[in-house]
């Protein structure tokens, strides 16, 4: 397979997938709003003191975007496995990794980009700074795909199970772990002025490392639930 | 002597009930002679006195619990890979156990610290990482449970299994970095090297103790699965019974 038809079948599978969430923009919107509700909703319960949502900013705002990758896992393949594309996809002469890995980076680009450009608003909600806002933004733009990579690998386990809501939460929660330290982490030690180059380099060693190993589980839990 | 042969649900059956006896019986010889030793031969340490005689169910159980998940694991990529219906009983049948011992090193853990760090928990490295270890036993067992096809349940929770071993030491090592960031002081083991004689001999004792229980009782386990999957009477009945039982099906 030559190099060009590789990206042709991603770029193919990224196209119809962002057409198709345009043509029901609700869903995204939907993601966007759960995202900055779950964020609004700290300071209302840990009280406005700006030195405290300063300390807690990082992790809020990472655990919202966690959450907010988490609740749209459901919509990577469910739509196509109900309606029988899915198993086309298993059929066509296509690696299925690629096609799961153009999935996945549509998934992305409809989920995750937006809690990144949504980011520096609401971390100056939160009282950061220059700097640290552009770590943050940095943080997410590099540990929000490796949330869709390994989130598609728990959406391809739970695909028609019973209960797969929660199910899908308790499988992918505990593989974020190191993302969201590392996120986190990021922001936090370049707000202690440590700067925060060395997490941001092991979120990208995780990215990588999600993008070499995740499609290819994605790809071996969807053909176990098409079976 | 074919190995192969035991592969077979039907060889391996009696096999298992023949060796449950003897490594329920070691286990229990040696949990008997590490608990004296630990409890009554050991000395008390200097700094932490008498609370410290936890370790020897805390470290082995700590032990156990990571090694299990890797032996688990290893089944599970050896379902995967040879397609064997037993690799994956044993993978289904290891899960309980390990979390067992891993719910046992957090609990002890608790109990440990309270006296030593005047608090039930922290958010130190090891315990963070043993917690989410509990939380991909529980995965791996409820995603078994939520698929009723049973070659799924058995291939999905074993893909979930393997992937978590990739995240297992990412865990461990980011929970290390994310701690020494935050705190200068962080909590460490005065023992190792410094440890006395007996203390490491009543704990190495233990962790075999621990080591052949969990082998008595995954064997037990999963002779269970296997009545359970293949619904037959038992295979200790007679050739006989099992005949009529293989042909009304």
């Amino acid at each position: 397979m030559s190099h060009s038809s590789m990206w042709d079948s991603i770029s193919g599978i990224i196209r119809r997938d962002l057409l198709l969430a345009m043509r029901r923009w609700s869903d995204a919107a939907m993601s966007v709003f759960f995202l900055v509700i779950v964020v609004s909703l700290f300071p209302l319960g840990v009280g406005p003191e700006p030195a405290v949502l300063r300390t807690i900013a990082p992790g809020v705002l990472w655990v919202a975007a966690l959450l907010t990758c988490l609740l749209s896992l459901s919509r990577v393949f469910t739509p196509d496995y109900l309606d029988g594309v899915l198993e086309q996809m298993v059929l066509v002469p296509q690696p299925l990794s690629l096609l799961v890995l153009g999935k996945v980076l549509a998934h992305w680009v409809i989920s995750g980009l937006p809690v990144v450009l949504l980011s520096p608003l609401l971390g100056l909600q939160f009282g950061l700074d220059g700097e640290a806002l552009g770590v943050l933004v940095l943080s997410l733009l590099l540990g929000t795909p490796t949330l869709s990579m390994i989130g598609a690998i728990g959406a391809a386990l739970v695909l028609g199970v019973r209960g797969s809501g929660l199910l899908v939460a308790l499988l992918v929660l505990p593989l974020y772990v190191p993302v969201l330290i590392f996120g986190a982490g990021a922001v936090t030690s370049s707000m202690a002025g440590i700067g925060g180059e060395a997490n941001l380099s092991l979120l990208g060693a995780c990215l990588v490392l999600s993008l070499f190993l995740a499609p290819w589980a994605t790809a071996a839990a969807l053909r176990i639930a098409l079976e | 002597m074919i190995w192969s042969k035991y592969s077979a649900p039907q060889t391996f059956y009696p096999l298992a009930g023949r060796l449950i006896p003897w490594f329920a019986a070691v286990a229990i010889i040696l949990m008997v002679v590490g608990l004296y030793m630990g409890f009554f031969v050991a000395p008390t340490d200097f700094q932490q006195g008498e609370s410290y005689r936890i370790i020897f169910v805390h470290v082995p159980a700590a032990w156990m619990s990571m090694f299990l998940y890797v032996v688990m694991a290893i089944w599970a990529g050896v379902g995967m890979g040879l397609n064997a219906r037993l690799s994956f009983m044993m993978a289904q049948a290891i899960a309980p156990t390990g979390a067992m011992f891993t719910f046992l090193a957090l609990l002890t853990g608790a109990m440990w610290g309270k006296p030593t760090w005047g608090a039930w928990w922290v958010w130190d490295a090891r315990l963070t990482s043993e917690l989410i270890l509990l939380f991909q036993y529980a995965g791996v067992m409820l995603l078994r449970t939520s698929i009723d096809d049973l070659r799924r349940a058995d291939r999905s929770s074993a893909v979930f299994a393997l992937v978590g071993v990739v995240n297992v030491p990412i865990i461990y090592y980011s929970v290390q970095w994310w701690n020494t960031l935050h705190q200068g002081a962080s909590v460490s083991m005065a023992t190792g090297s410094k440890m006395a004689a007996t203390m490491l001999m009543a704990m190495l004792i233990m962790t075999i103790a621990f080591w052949m229980y969990s082998i008595a009782v995954i064997l037990a386990r999963v002779r269970c699965v296997m009545i359970e999957r293949e619904s037959l009477p038992t295979w200790d009945d007679k050739p006989a019974v099992i005949h009529e039982a293989v042909e009304a099906r």
